[in-house]
């Protein structure tokens, strides 16, 4: 019963907290795309902002809700629920942290450890093609069709890449269970390099790493690799027939998946929870940053470009403060700082994804497949088989 | 509420059960992408076999045949669509019954 | 509670093969067929063989039937135009059929020796360990054999669907 009702406790805090990171990282994006290409962001609805998210989901519960006339209903309506629940799902596995203790209960930051927690993600991304081919097959129209069949291809040929660029770090964890593999990333070398995979001995996994940010990319269709749904290509891709809610199942799949891609690689090549820094240093950077962020904040309160500003800013910073003096307290490290380290390199990698949307141009569909067939495919094959030997030769 | 655990025959019964609508599937209809549905159905009733062996005398062995039906129902499956597309780029048609003389 | 999830999980099974025999139009019958391979995949896992379960959604659910659901949408493959099939057929195929399933049942219940009741967790012997340490132990040539024939098979697809050099 204990079990039971911890893990109800768990998926709750866990879905809570993933559905406002899922909002809020739409706003991060267009603040960030805004200030890449030198304009603010929303900047109306809230302070900087901040309430956009909530207003563009009262729009989409609020817009109409059709059902175009020739579609094949059934179909048409699986295809969002078939991509939104198997994004939402894949967060299940994914482990935020250590065992921990709280009041005696002792449990797993993870809602559920699987066995094979990797082909447990590898699964739901092989199926959540179905969404994707679905959704432009049955809407009736030319351009969904063309969108959601290139988009099925991009998919399944870049999961190869990806499937060869998790393998290669598994021959130097042996184990297919995220908690494992984080776990053995633990420790220094030299008492100074983190022994994470993109580090570690005999082969350092930095070409995976990169080959798995590639396939990410494609396999969430985000710039450079969204000619599925460019807007100036093919009207809206597989999604143009949907509007509302069904629409807003799409874009919450697509940033789900992004927040799933980054988790693991973080998990697989970043180590997860483990710190950068050896000892008791590791637990005072989340309060050193928090703390610098506050300064920051305190100090262009005092000179706002904005006149809102002058009231908004002492207070987002007084929040910093109080989160950097609550990552202070030591009882709280144990939970607290693997939590810092695994959101920040997560919250790194998310920053990378929208960087790079504001950076690269767009890959013309024939380049995309011939990217991924002729150039990525065999140098993860290498990357596999150069892995192999060294730790064939070497030894863990 | 506890319920008595499920003895091993129903799971080789529901094999049977899968593997009798492949036959039916593969007889009855007419659409030859259905018929190879069909093929593909008798082959998961196959493994579930397999693995209902493979549990009761406690051997991995079950688990490596039905490792090996999959991969070969995938290269079946790759070779026999591109089949199906030569077929309708020649005949035009996906009905079994009108691919019956080999003069085009 | 395992006893639960295999009865609804049976009774997906054997609805989605129904429902893949009785559809006109190809598309509801793949996704009947992801159906079963979906259940299937559940039914392997409370038989405590957790890789194959996994590899099955992989192969089968997430590469073989997306082929089959990319060849449906190429192709714009129709429904079925019923046409007339033989007297035999017709009124024999339904009984028969059922004698058949009926047949296999009997041998199962009486051929076969006393088997043990499913309980899940009572056997782990299906971890990806194992299968990986038979793979490359005793079963190395068949590995090694099947690795040429997915070869074949994609030198196979590739010639047969290549565009014509006029």
């Amino acid at each position: 019963m204990n079990f039971f009702l911890v893990s109800l406790l768990k998926i709750a805090i866990v879905f809570a907290v993933f559905m406002s990171t899922l909002a809020y990282l739409q706003w991060i994006e267009r603040k960030v795309l805004g200030h890449i290409q030198s304009r603010t962001g929303p900047l109306r609805v809230g302070p900087h902002g901040l309430l956009q998210p909530t207003a563009d989901v009262i729009k989409l519960l609020t817009k109409e809700d059709l059902l175009p006339p020739f579609v094949n209903r059934f179909f048409y309506l699986l295809a969002p629920f078939i991509a939104v629940s198997l994004s939402l799902i894949a967060i299940s596995i994914i482990p935020f942290g250590p065992e921990i203790n709280i009041f005696g209960v002792r449990t797993y930051m993870q809602i559920s450890d699987l066995n094979v927690g990797i082909l447990f993600v590898l699964a739901i991304s092989s199926i959540s093609v179905y969404g994707v081919a679905l959704a432009g097959w049955s809407s009736n129209n030319k351009y969904s069709l063309l969108g959601s069949l290139r988009s099925s291809a991009q998919m399944i040929s870049y999961e190869l890449t990806l499937t060869l660029a998790i393998v290669s770090p598994l021959l130097l964890n042996n184990h297919l269970s995220f908690r494992e593999i984080s776990d053995s990333q633990a420790g220094f070398y030299l008492g100074f390099i983190p022994r994470w995979n993109i580090f570690q001995m005999p082969f350092p996994q930095i070409f995976a790493f990169l080959f798995f940010m590639i396939a990410g990319f494609a396999e969430t269709n985000r710039v450079p690799f969204d000619l599925p749904e460019a807007e100036n290509e093919l009207v809206a891709g597989f999604h143009t027939e949907y509007s509302s809610m069904k629409f807003a199942c799409f874009f919450m799949s697509e940033y789900a998946n992004m927040v799933t891609i980054t988790c693991v690689a973080t998990l697989l090549f970043l180590g997860g929870w483990h710190p950068l820094l050896p000892g008791v240093i590791a637990n005072l950077v989340g309060p050193v940053v928090f703390l610098l962020v506050a300064a920051v904040l305190f100090y262009h309160a005092l000179q706002p470009a904005r006149k809102r500003d002058r009231f908004t800013f002492p207070i987002f910073g007084l929040a910093f403060l109080v989160l950097a003096i609550i990552f202070a307290i030591p009882p709280f490290w144990p939970v607290l700082t693997p939590l810092f380290w695994f959101v920040s390199k997560v919250g790194i990698l998310l920053f990378v994804y929208i960087w790079v949307r504001g950076t690269l141009p767009r890959f013309r569909y024939d380049q995309l497949m011939h990217f991924a067939w002729t150039f990525l495919f065999p140098c993860a094959l290498v990357n596999l088989l150069a892995t192999a030997f060294f730790v064939a030769v070497f030894g863990k | 509420m506890h319920l008595p655990p499920v003895p091993l025959s129903w799971y080789l019964i529901l094999s049977a059960i899968l593997f009798a609508l492949g036959v039916a599937g593969f007889i009855y209809r007419k659409s030859v992408i259905t018929v190879f549905m069909s093929i593909e159905l008798m082959l998961n009733a196959v493994n579930l076999s397999f693995i209902t062996f493979s549990y009761h005398l406690r051997r991995i062995d079950g688990h490596i045949y039905s490792f090996f039906v999959m991969v070969v129902a995938a290269a079946e499956a790759a070779v026999g669509l591109a089949i199906i597309l030569t077929i309708f780029k020649n005949r035009g048609t996906l009905q079994i019954d009108e691919v019956d003389s080999l003069k085009l | 509670m395992d006893t639960v999830l295999f009865i609804i999980f049976a009774t997906v099974a054997v609805v989605c093969a129904f429902n893949l025999v009785l559809q006109k139009h190809p598309i509801s019958s793949a996704l009947s067929l992801i159906g079963v391979m979906g259940s299937l995949a559940v039914l392997y896992l409370l038989l405590g063989a957790e890789f194959i379960a996994m590899a099955q959604v992989i192969v089968y659910g997430g590469a073989v039937m997306v082929l089959f659901v990319f060849v449906i949408m190429l192709l714009n493959a129709g429904s079925e135009k019923s046409s007339s099939k033989s007297w035999f057929a017709n009124v024999a195929g339904i009984p028969l059929l059922l004698a058949f399933v009926a047949l296999l049942g009997f041998l199962i219940r009486s051929v076969l020796p006393p088997m043990r009741a499913v309980e899940f967790g009572s056997w782990v012997g299906g971890k990806a360990e194992q299968i990986g340490q038979m793979l490359f132990t005793e079963y190395l040539l068949p590995f090694e054999v099947v690795s040429v024939l997915i070869l074949i098979a994609i030198l196979g697809a590739v010639v047969l669907a290549q565009k014509e050099i006029d």
